[in-house]
């Protein structure tokens, strides 16, 4: 089972290099800094229609009244806007001639992961060959797709072929005036994925972006748009568990869902950027705005995430309950170790009557690291009958780290029965005695204990993903004993 | 002139008021209430009156209430009238010292016969020229002025309130009764400052109760101190039924020793706006703490609980019951932080926040809050918003009870939880009637008091 997923990523990754950027435009990146006329190029440079520009120009405007906030429990460095490259083309040229000149730690973690060897070579930025029958894998691929009548693209593509779609829905869950990191990205957004299911479709596969040509280095302002149209169903995945070394140091993306009646949309992500090395230095600051909009009656939204890597994590993945019945699920597994820094959690806004939502999630720190869960479960006035529970745990390993619980509930209706429970402890010594007793060593017996905790949240992610995300959290929490 | 310029005017003219009392709050008080009163102005000139803005009273918006242009008492030439309050406070079998303020200002008629050697109780203007050497100690330690902007302001205009100091080993058996009357023909900016010294060994109760006895409106900011030495074993019951008009903010600041434990049960049982700050510090191992909270919201009422429990030191405990029915169209928000310091392992922390909400226009947020920097220690909390349980009220109306019965019943169950934690028989019966009176709707009508608005002739409380 193992063997065949294994190689289907292989196959599959390999597709992304074969098809991937080289053919595409010339590695030209343009100058250092934010203005207007970096917005106006960077929306030149991908042949936008007008109304994008404007779009963008909006969200620039608006950007330069705001401030970087500081409300997270973070420590945030200032970011010096004028020192960031905000358009670069995707990278042709591989980083490194062979494996052989790959930092060999690296290689080191690939191998534990069980990441085979031209996936290896891939995300480590070497050059890799043709990979047999990638061609069949991504045409069929396509070909389902296509009968399905589904859209799957890369957002730049979007802009210019669905018009319409774009101009009616980009925007509309996460206004370009939502927040600082929002209005920057509307202003700046390099490229990402867009997908349409039409009315009544159940998309056959598992959509990915790791079967999308160009999805890799969509650079550091990616967007996504994602519409599942009347008693439609799909599940979509993003990132990798591989670790993913990026020079991009600030990430600020957003993610737009829109499910409209009956319509259901499962999205998960394994995050794994790189967190900077054990004395904290360097690392990705990732502040992504994500949010799902259940316009329809009965629809649904399920977002799942795994969050290892990234030095500073900033993430609310957010449900808007608009339509009468629908459910927001949030599913969360937030590890921190050395210096890596998490704020994270969802707000659930119940606005149609009898809406459900749930939220777990499950916060492991290490080293000397802080982990926040920050949550928003607002019911108003006219919500009635809905339901809430959430579920906020964390478990500490080490006695230099901190875990944090931020929970709001704001209640406007008396018919609304809203819970919350949250609880913080550390692996027991009798446990940890237990696992070693019948031959584990201290560092597998966390790795097992650690997996039982969040087994609740890894048991929602699709197969491919869980088996991985598994060995990943094992990987991350490595030296975080004794 | 716009609402936000409004607000801006309203601490300035704040800052004004005090730099015009400046020299008349300072007259013969301690150097260390007067040297603070500098440290505080800078601070509340950078924070003023706490709107929603301010994320710790997100839910409560402040600026509205304190009002410049109110009546200040800051001397004793300013009160009017020095008779004896017509007000008498009895619960049945049960024996007090009791001891009267009147807007904010210790009554000089306060007797107590048969109080044990070494106990002091007196007004704190009197104890800082008197006891010099405990104002050095004591004052403005556990309510740091950068904490709150409404302790800033109150040490800003700190000048009088009362003062209980229980020597150490000192055993007192009978509650220290403290009621705090509010009674003026004009509307009242009351700022009192309390201060309360347990010293070690030493065992003692204190409830604490605010009342309204005119109708004008009030905006009472108190601050009230209290240091818990080692060993000691302090419980503090507060009741509140003041009417609707009040604005309270009453910010209760504990230092807790080694191995001490203290018992905070506040009940809110008629108000207009409520702002309780409970502020813990638990500073030496083996400390216990007890916070219970319950608050019985109707008409336009809004009662906000703030606590904050600070771990610094490991091996403690602390526990907390916050719960709340609200009616008509109130509100009520709680906010439960605790904070559990490096190298404090060990630490048990536990807290949970219940609330009723009885009609659709009643809201309720609540925030319960962990923040946690050690790594042996359990702690977790849990909050609730709900409306009553459908099957109990069927399981009661079946057993043939009426409606209103069977939601009576339900509703005094759910607030037995806290005030069964009342160590002291006598009054956990009175409070235990007054709560099911509260429900019955029967408290509003009552002729002897007047936390309904209406001006009764003989005043009791309890």
């Amino acid at each position: 089972m193992a063997e065949d997923q294994n190689k289907i990523l292989e196959e599959v990754t390999g597709s992304d290099y074969k098809f991937g950027f080289t053919t595409s435009i010339d590695t030209e990146t343009i100058p250092k800094g934010l203005s207007e006329d970096v917005v106006r190029l960077i929306s030149a440079k991908k042949n936008e229609p007008e109304f994008m520009l404007n779009y963008r120009l909006e969200a620039y405007k608006h950007w330069l009244t705001l401030k970087q906030p500081d409300w997270a429990h973070l420590n945030i460095p200032e970011i010096n806007f004028q020192e960031i490259i905000f358009y670069a083309a995707p990278r042709t040229k591989p980083k490194y001639d062979s494996i052989d000149d790959v930092d060999p730690e690296l290689i080191d973690t690939f191998n534990k992961l069980g990441i085979p060897l031209n996936e290896q070579k891939a995300l480590a930025g070497v050059a890799v060959d043709a990979v047999m029958d990638s061609v069949s894998v991504k045409t069929t691929f396509k070909e389902t797709l296509a009968e399905k009548g589904i859209i799957f693209c890369s957002i730049s593509d979007a802009i210019k072929e669905f018009p319409d779609l774009i101009q009616k829905y980009l925007g509309s869950v996460v206004t370009y005036n939502d927040n600082y990191f929002a209005a920057l990205n509307s202003a700046v957004f390099s490229d990402g994925s867009f997908v349409y299911i039409p009315k009544g479709v159940r998309c056959p596969l598992e959509l990915s972006t790791y079967f999308r040509i160009n999805a890799m280095n969509t650079g550091q302002f990616e967007r996504t748009l994602i519409i599942a149209d009347d008693d439609s169903y799909v599940s979509y995945l993003e990132g990798c568990t591989a670790p993913m070394r990026d020079e991009n140091q600030l990430h600020a993306a957003i993610v737009e869902i829109v499910v409209m009646e009956r319509a259901e949309v499962k999205y998960s992500t394994v995050q794994n950027w790189y967190p900077g090395d054990k004395n904290g230095v360097g690392g990705i600051f990732n502040f992504v705005t994500k949010r799902a909009f259940c316009k329809g009656d009965y629809s649904k939204i399920s977002w799942t995430q795994v969050e290892t890597g990234s030095s500073i994590t900033w993430k609310y993945p957010s449900c808007i309950l608009k339509g009468d019945h629908s459910v927001g699920e949030f599913y969360s597994v937030a590890v921190t170790n050395n210096y890596q820094q998490a704020d994270t959690g969802t707000k659930m806004i119940h606005l149609g009557k009898h809406t459900k939502s749930l939220i777990v999630s499950k916060g492991v720190s290490a080293g000397k690291s802080q982990n926040s869960y920050r949550g928003l479960v607002k019911v108003s006035k006219k919500a009635n009958d809905a339901r809430n529970f959430s579920q906020c745990d964390s478990l500490l390993l080490g006695d230099k780290c901190g875990a944090h619980t931020f929970p709001y509930l704001e209640i406007n209706n008396n018919t609304a029965i809203v819970e919350h429970e949250a609880t913080t402890s550390k692996i027991g010594e009798d446990q940890i005695f237990y696992c070693n007793q019948r031959g584990l060593s201290t560092e597998d017996a966390i790795g097992l204990i650690v997996n039982g905790y969040v087994k609740e949240v890894i048991n929602q992610l699709p197969m491919e993903f869980a088996v991985e995300a598994q060995k990943l959290l094992q990987l991350s929490l490595e030296g975080s004993v004794g | 002139m716009s609402i936000a310029s409004q607000m801006v005017n309203t601490t300035e003219q704040f800052i004004k008021l005090f730099e015009k009392n400046q020299s008349a709050l300072s007259n013969g008080m301690h150097p260390k209430v007067n040297q603070l009163r500098d440290v505080a102005l800078n601070h509340f000139k950078q924070t003023g009156i706490p709107n929603t803005k301010v994320e710790n009273y997100k839910y409560t918006n402040l600026q509205p209430f304190f009002r410049p242009e109110y009546k200040q008492i800051i001397t004793k030439e300013d009160i009017s009238d020095n008779s004896n309050p017509n007000f008498k406070c009895e619960v049945p079998q049960l024996d007090t010292y009791q001891l009267f303020t009147i807007n904010g200002r210790f009554f000089q008629g306060n007797t107590f016969p048969k109080l044990p050697d070494g106990v002091i109780i007196c007004s704190f203007e009197d104890f800082t020229t008197k006891y010099p050497e405990h104002t050095e100690k004591y004052y403005g330690e556990t309510a740091q002025v950068n904490s709150d902007a409404m302790v800033a302001l109150n040490t800003m205009n700190a000048r009088d309130g009362f003062v209980i100091y229980i020597p150490k080993g000192c055993i007192i058996d009978n509650p220290i009764q403290v009621v705090n009357l509010m009674i003026d023909n004009t509307d009242l900016f009351v700022n009192q400052r309390n201060l309360i010294i347990a010293e070690n060994d030493c065992q003692a109760k204190v409830m604490i109760c605010d009342h309204t006895v005119s109708t004008q409106r009030f905006a009472i900011n108190a601050v009230t101190e209290v240091f818990i030495g080692e060993r000691a074993v302090f419980d503090i019951y507060g009741l509140q039924s003041q009417h609707n008009m009040t604005t309270q903010v009453a910010g209760t600041y504990i230092t807790q020793k080694t191995g001490s434990n203290v018992m905070v049960n506040n009940l809110t049982l008629h108000s207009g706006i409520v702002r309780n700050n409970i502020y813990v510090t638990l500073d030496g191992e083996h400390c216990e703490t007890h916070l219970y909270g319950l608050y019985l919201n109707d008409k336009n009422q809004h009662v906000d609980n703030f606590t904050f429990i600070d771990h610094v030191k490991p091996n403690c405990f602390s526990s907390e019951l916050f719960k709340g029915v609200l009616d008509d169209y109130s509100s009520g928000s709680f906010t439960g932080k605790i904070m559990v310091r490096p190298n404090a392992q060990k630490t048990n922390a536990f807290q949970s926040n219940r609330n009723l909400l009885l009609t659709p226009d009643a809201k309720f947020n609540t925030k319960p809050q962990l923040e946690i920097y050690a790594d042996d220690v359990k702690c977790s909390h849990g909050a609730t918003v709900g409306q009553m349980d459908e099957n109990a009220l069927f399981y009661l109306r079946s057993r043939g009870l009426s409606k209103e019965e069977a939601r009576i019943l339900l509703m005094y169950a759910f607030t037995y939880e806290v005030i069964e934690k009342i160590k002291v028989e006598p009054l956990k019966e009175q409070i235990r009637g007054l709560v099911e009176k509260r429900f019955r709707g029967e408290l509003d009508k009552c002729e002897s008091c007047v936390v309904c608005g209406q001006l009764g002739h003989q005043i009791s409380c309890l």
